[in-house]
């Protein structure tokens, strides 16, 4: 009891006026909440875990539920009660954006049912019928409440993009709230901050504390990526992660749409690449709507779609229905019947790649393209005499890393005439030196030591970079393994203030050998959350695991009780636990 | 022998593994895990004799499952007529919906009816099954009829799943099966896997659609651990308050009897036995909150620290409790056995009790707590005895050199070693369950499955009366990371490798026909609404809409 007055006074999360606090901070006080779950897996089960839930009984609750914590949080125990009777989302006076405005019209209806989340389901009309037979409690349900929403620019109807600014300002006051940002995108981001703010006491009545947050994102880049082509995922499952995303505050979607296996993405302009290349013609493609889907349900949301299409290896399913695409093998002087990499050597091969990219980048409105590059296997192109008389031809002598610059030069080359900027994987920097600037470098290999040297190289060279490598969630283990990406420093490498500013963000990607729809939400979610926050918020208000636990704890019930299928970190229950299977 | 299979099967991809950083492949070009066919189909696990031929027979929309005449199981037998129309759903399912079949007329190579015939002169239709239950079928596809025979109602169940893993479809999705015929039995008689509901409670529905995924692997036993030291969301009759204070929560978090009752006859209609465990007398943390003096207050010098350890095993009330708790328990559960759990005590705590120390020295234990826990240990298998019961242990029970009823159960599970385990458990005549390689909460990158399967269950040394006392397995699916979230598809398609290894003959070890078989096998899951998970690239014709 006497923690939970102490903490519950004066709860300020960051740092500025952290220290004007004399008494247990929020962080102190979630310590004790970790250490008392972990140990519960041994034999003993202190009482400070019964304390803190007594904090939360007696509705001294404090804000310590966002997740990604945001850069500025102070907030009072002091707290408004909501009803979802007069409960509104408006316009300020001074908003560019006004009614009308598709994304945030579509955001107000979609976070009115992410607060009050048993509102469609009677739960809370039993309440509040409730409250009105007891009486005392009537001036709770008929207290309004306006969330007052302003932004500077009416970019409503346009994308989100690399420059796009995500900052917000929220103060929640008595019976109002006044969310202020630059873009539509950012009010996205207050919205979300918001809805994790309000909470249901025992009794289903919801509140949410008097508090300011100043918040921006620390990287402007912060990317999931999903493989559609070792699985196919139905569409579904991806707009199921979209949502998911939002709620992390990921902004990019990285749609590994296809690779060796099968290709998914029904072409405009060369339609028997999915119909022979997909698992299956009808039932495991993309058609254009569905992509039109994907990217509409993601502009929704503040969340870039970058799509890739991975060459020169990588590309098995390619040439199944486009002949000629791929390198013959040979075996001695004859073709051994099986395919390499694209074929480097050969002007259709550009002229077929001109014309794809060209419907990519149109049917695609980010403005980078993903042209991977990565892990391209040498020996086909060696054992193929015509490749090897194009390097003779070339003077590429025998070094095939030459011709395979060649390549991506070329390939690149014709995304720039399309206005694209190009991102590729770290492969092409290592192997070729006459990159052009404006390109994107995504590192995905390697131990700390050797990425950290990556991203000095990198930079150095004055390249913009996308950090993966500490964040191959495919890669499952045993236990609390989100320790492992929450921990991450992306710029903890060697270099000037100019290198780091270069490193514009982080990628959590989700290879798809052994994930499919079955299992992609649980294993997705919450650890990737543990690497939102790395690319959210402050990382000295954000590096300790334990201080961590409990909110993110907190934050996977909240997706929980979203429909999002997230897996526990460790013992312990939900309020209200998934009901799917 | 050759089957010709459908769509179904050929078109599971053929895809090539790479990018994985950290673990640099090199050169993987023509290594590709390439999936065909499997002679064997998509049967799984593996029928002890078998014979497929290539003549194949159509499955029209009039096809029916129906009692054979004579058969010693009719109308009335609950257990056979669902198990017919949930085979039925699950085989005609899909086309249903599409419409397809609508011709009524048999064809020349059509099959009209699988009829079922329960052998012996009790079909067990209304019992319950049992370690001794006989769980072998006879399956003959011909035409017109196929026949099915089972001495029980248990083996009967069996032979329909395997039926239904017979069938597969054309392009058109047309459903054809060949002529076969099988004549099976399991390896072993338990065939277990443990789910925890203490750790994180787990839904009804997410039990009730794992011993779903159970029947379709011929798993048999559901080994409960309902309770254990996070949570005890067992309601209990006589001791309300244990699941009042020791459940994580008490209205939501709990299994009511009728709910316990649920799961019972659910599991007794897939011929899976629910076998419950409440272990003592560590990993009791939740039951202490409820029921006041049954753990031992632990001491910090010469006060109570106001933590408590394992059940305090020198109190009479103890006893009394106990004797209480598994006479409603013994009722509850009707399976012939009780886990008694008995694993990983922690003595720190008794040593630091003075009251403890005291009794310790009056029955001339000294310091030997393995012996204070041994009295508590023969204490409570007097009490379950007078139940009626039989009972497992885990294996410390019999390290500690506890006084055993010789009809008890070891279940052996700790992880290295346990080849030797199993030879002393059996050389000391002891019954004996294997789980210490099939602890699937431990996860890692990569086809594990492989793992799971490659392991021998007799391979310790030991004559051949010992290894007839190893009845069986379990996996295990310990819930610290597990719950209704993830629980589905970490169990699924990991289990079934252990579900062929208890259930096939020894020497089916194939591991590429195994893949082969399983990758269908797992898409078949799916089909019937199981998130069992994929075992490498590739994909099922109907993927999982459960999203």
């Amino acid at each position: 009891m006497i923690l939970s007055v102490s903490c519950g006074l004066c709860h300020v999360t960051p740092a500025p006026d952290r220290n004007s606090c004399p008494t247990v901070s929020a962080g102190e006080k979630a310590e004790i909440g970790v250490m008392s779950a972990v140990r519960s897996g041994q034999h003993t089960r202190p009482m400070c875990f019964l304390l803190l839930l007594m904090i939360l009984q007696l509705g001294l609750h404090t804000a310590e539920g966002v997740w990604p914590l945001p850069q500025t949080l102070i907030s009072s125990t002091e707290r408004f009660p909501l009803s979802p009777q007069a409960f509104y989302f408006g316009y300020g006076s001074q908003s560019a954006a006004r009614q009308g405005c598709s994304v945030l019209d579509a955001a107000f209806k979609r976070y009115f049912y992410l607060i009050f989340p048993d509102y469609t389901s009677g739960r809370w009309n039993l309440f509040s019928d409730k409250n009105e037979k007891d009486g005392t409690l009537r001036f709770s349900v008929d207290k309004q409440f306006t969330v007052e929403v302003s932004v500077d620019h009416d970019d409503c109807d346009g994308y989100p993009n690399e420059s796009s600014s995500e900052r917000y300002n929220l103060s929640v006051f008595s019976g109002r709230a006044s969310l202020k940002a630059v873009t539509v995108w950012g009010a996205l981001r207050g919205l979300e901050t918001f809805s994790q703010l309000v909470y249901q006491d025992d009794f289903g009545s919801y509140f949410v504390n008097k508090t300011d947050i100043e918040d921006f994102p620390r990287f402007q880049f912060r990317g999931i990526l999903l493989d559609t082509s070792r699985h196919y995922l139905p569409v579904q499952a991806i707009l199921k992660t979209l949502d998911a995303m939002a709620y992390s505050k990921f902004n990019v979607f990285h749609w590994h749409i296809v690779d060796d296996p099968s290709f998914p993405y029904q072409s405009r302009t060369f339609p028997d690449l999915s119909s022979k290349g997909a698992f299956h013609p009808m039932t495991h493609i993309y058609t254009q709507s569905d992509v039109r889907r994907v990217i509409s349900h993601a502009r929704m949301r503040g969340i870039r779609v970058l799509p890739e299409f991975d060459s020169p290896g990588h590309t098995k399913s390619w040439g199944k229905g486009q002949p000629d695409l791929l390198t013959p093998c040979y075996k001695g002087d004859i073709p051994s019947g099986t395919f390499g990499p694209v074929n480097p050597a050969l002007p259709s091969t550009y002229q077929f790649m001109a014309t794809l990219f060209k419907e990519v980048s149109v049917v695609f409105p980010d403005s980078f393209i993903h042209l991977g590059g990565d892990e391209v296997n040498f020996s086909c192109w060696k054992s193929n005499p015509y490749v090897r008389a194009f390097m003779q031809k070339m003077g590429f002598g025998s070094d095939f890393t030459k011709l395979e610059a060649f390549y991506m030069e070329n390939i690149i080359n014709i995304t720039s005439a399309l206005n694209k900027t190009s991102i590729v994987w770290q492969d092409v920097f290592d192997y070729h030196e006459r990159i052009p600037k404006d390109t994107v470098l995504h590192i995905w290999k390697g131990t700390p030591a050797s990425y950290y040297a990556e991203l000095s190289r990198m930079t150095k060279a004055g390249m913009r970079v996308v950090l993966a490598a500490p964040w191959y969630i495919n890669h499952i283990s045993y236990g609390q393994d989100w320790h492992n990406y929450y921990t991450v420093q992306p710029l903890n490498f060697s270099g000037t203030e100019e290198q780091k500013k270069l490193v514009i963000g982080g990628e959590v990607c989700m290879w798809g050998e052994y994930v499919d729809a079955t299992n992609l939400t649980p294993r997705l979610w919450p650890r990737a959350s543990a690497a939102a926050e790395r690319l959210w918020s402050d990382e000295k208000q954000t590096s300790n695991v334990d201080k961590a636990f409990p909110r993110l704890q907190d934050f996977r019930c909240k997706l929980v009780r979203r429909g999002i299928q997230a897996e526990p970190l460790y013992v312990g229950h939900c309020k209200q636990e998934y009901q799917g299977v | 022998m050759l089957l010709k299979f459908a769509v179904l099967l050929l078109t599971l991809a053929l895809c090539q593994a790479n990018r994985q950083p950290n673990i640099l492949v090199e050169d993987v070009e023509d290594v590709e895990p390439a999936f065909e066919p499997s002679r064997f189909g998509s049967l799984w696990p593996l029928p002890q004799k078998l014979q497929i031929s290539q003549d194949s027979f159509k499955l029209g929309s009039g096809f029916r499952i129906v009692d054979g005449k004579g058969s010693s199981a009719g109308a009335s037998c609950n257990i056979l007529q669902n198990a017919y129309r949930r085979y039925y759903e699950y085989i005609f399912g899909g086309a249903k919906r599409q419409g397809v079949g609508k011709s009524r007329r048999s064809g020349p190579s059509e099959l009209t009816e699988l009829r079922v015939y329960i052998t012996s002169a009790d079909s067990e239709c209304d019992g319950y099954p049992s370690v001794n239950s006989d769980e072998s079928y006879d399956l003959s596809v011909v035409q017109p009829f196929a026949v099915l025979k089972a001495p029980k109602v248990w083996g009967a169940l069996h032979g329909l799943e395997t039926f239904s893993q017979l069938m597969y479809e054309d392009e058109y999705g047309a459903k054809s099966i060949n002529a076969t015929a099988i004549s099976d039995f399991p390896r072993f008689a338990h065939r277990g896997i443990l789910l925890d509901s203490s750790r994180h409670f787990l839904p009804i529905k997410v039990i009730l659609a794992n011993l779903e995924a159970m029947a379709m692997n011929k798993f048999n036993v559901f080994h409960w651990h309902i309770v254990d030291d996070q949570s005890f969301p067992y309601l209990s009759r006589a001791f309300p308050q244990l699941s009042q204070q020791g459940a994580y929560h008490p209205y939501t978090h709990v299994y009511t009897p009728a709910d316990v009752k649920m799961v019972i006859e659910f599991a007794r209609l897939r011929g899976i036995r629910v076998v419950p465990e409440f272990d003592t007398p560590g990993h009791t943390q939740s039951w202490g909150k409820g029921q006041p003096d049954l753990l031992t207050a632990c001491y910090s010098g010469s006060a109570p620290s106001g933590t408590f350890g394992p059940v305090n095993p020198i109190l009479n009330t103890t006893y009394d409790f106990m004797a209480q708790f598994f006479k409603e328990i013994s009722s509850v559960f009707p399976d012939g056995y009780v886990h008694l759990g008995g694993d990983e005590v922690d003595f720190s705590c008794w040593k630091s009790n003075p009251d403890i120390q005291k009794f310790m020295d009056a029955q001339g234990f000294g310091k030997d707590y393995s012996k204070l826990e041994s009295f508590y240990i023969q204490k409570l298998l007097n009490i379950v005895t007078t139940t009626k019961k039989g009972y497992v242990i885990w294996q410390e029970v019999f390290d500690n050199g506890v006084k055993l009823n010789p009809d008890t159960v070891v279940h052996v599970w700790i992880g290295g070693g346990s080849n030797e385990e199993m030879s002393k458990v059996t050389a000391a005549g002891y019954t004996t369950i294997l789980s210490a390689p099939w602890y699937l909460d431990y996860i890692s990158y990569g086809q594990d499955w492989q793992k799971y399967y490659k392991v021998e269950p007799l391979n310790f040394n030991g004559t051949e009366k010992q290894k007839a006392l190893v009845i069986g397995g379990e996996a295990c699916l310990w819930g610290e990371y597990v719950d209704a979230t993830n629980l589905t598809p970490r169990l699924w398609p990991r289990a079934s490798a252990v579900a062929e290894r208890l259930w096939s003959s020894k020497d089916v070890t194939d591991i590429n026909d195994a893949f082969n078989r399983l990758s269908v096998h797992r898409c078949r899951m799916v089909e019937r609404g199981i998130p069992a998970e994929p075992l490498f690239s590739s994909y099922c014709p109907r993927e999982y809409k459960g999203i």
